[in-house]
């Protein structure tokens, strides 16, 4: 069985789908993935599917998991890359792609994974604030 | 057009890329539109599939047709499993025995042009697709 490498590019876990995945390796990759994001710490993961000729239920299914694995490791999944004719046959096999964030391509996805990080700061920042206001006015 | 049929034993989870090759191939020799060759190598991915886990594998076929008005893909799923008892509630959106999608077979009927099924239990099951050019 052939394997989809995971690289660490940066703070990023970049994943390049290459090949026409059979079941098993698809099943490979979840399983790598999380222990990589694990392992490296990284809040952000690509996965290029550019090359893939063809999104069905299992590879939907694969990448819907990927995302919320990832998303209880910590990590931000967004998948990139996805081609035109491709788009369009998930949608009439009834495939939703729940939680899969996408952008057109890698690059647009890193810059997807910092804004949301920043966001993600910057909505903390303002928790804070809130929270310390109720406190600050005192209780009558 | 008669020709003999291209034929794939289904028997590993490496055949069933090889029956989405192989539709790929006869699709792009057919001159399907883009699209139209994405949605029959989708749908063949899906019944492969099916074949080989619920059927316990079996043999696909890929025929390229003809009828009075225009070209086509025809693919034969056959497998001598267990069949399927209801076959309308096989074919509804998310019904699954396997802990998958549900969406194969009826994800598949809906990318297709035709789409058969003869299934007895204990026997097996035999569905047909066709994919016409437009
Ligand atoms: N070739 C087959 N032989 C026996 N049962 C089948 C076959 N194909 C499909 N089924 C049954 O139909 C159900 C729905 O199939 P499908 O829509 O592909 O969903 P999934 O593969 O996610 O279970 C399967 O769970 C299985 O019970
Ligand atoms: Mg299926």
């Amino acid at each position: 069985m052939e394997r989809v490498p995971v690289l660490k590019i940066g703070d990023i876990l970049l994943v390049s789908i290459q090949i026409d995945m059979e079941d098993q390796t698809a099943l490979q990759l979840q399983e790598d993935l999380a222990e990589k994001i694990v392992a490296t710490g990284c809040h952000g993961v690509i996965i290029d599917i550019s090359a893939l000729d063809i999104v069905d239920s299992f590879v939907g299914r694969t990448l819907a998991t990927i995302a919320a694995v990832s998303r209880v490791l910590d990590a931000e999944t967004v998948v990139v890359g996805m081609r035109p004719a491709v788009a369009i046959t998930p949608v009439e096999l009834g495939l939703s792609l729940p939680g899969i964030r996408t952008a057109l391509n890698v690059d647009l996805g890193i810059e997807m994974l910092a804004f949301s990080r920043d966001g993600a700061w910057a909505e903390d920042a303002e928790d804070d604030e809130n929270e310390a206001d109720p406190a600050a006015v005192p209780t009558p | 057009m008669k020709e003999e049929p291209r034929r794939i034993p289904v028997a590993t989870d490496q055949d069933v890329v090889r029956v989405r090759q192989l539709v790929r191939t006869v699709a792009v020799e057919a001159k399907l539109s883009l699209v139209d060759q994405t949605k029959l190598v989708t749908a063949a991915s899906e019944l492969a599939r099916n074949t080989l886990v619920y059927g316990g594998g079996g043999i696909v076929e890929v025929y390229g047709v003809r009828n009075d008005f225009r070209a086509g893909i025809r693919i034969v799923f056959a497998d001598e499993g267990p069949g399927i008892a209801d076959l309308e509630l096989a074919l509804t959106d998310g019904y699954t025995t396997g802990g998958g999608l549900g969406l194969g077979l009826s994800g598949a009927r809906r990318l297709v042009d035709e789409f058969t099924i003869e299934t007895a239990v204990g026997q097996g099951t035999t569905i047909t697709v066709t994919k016409w050019c437009r």
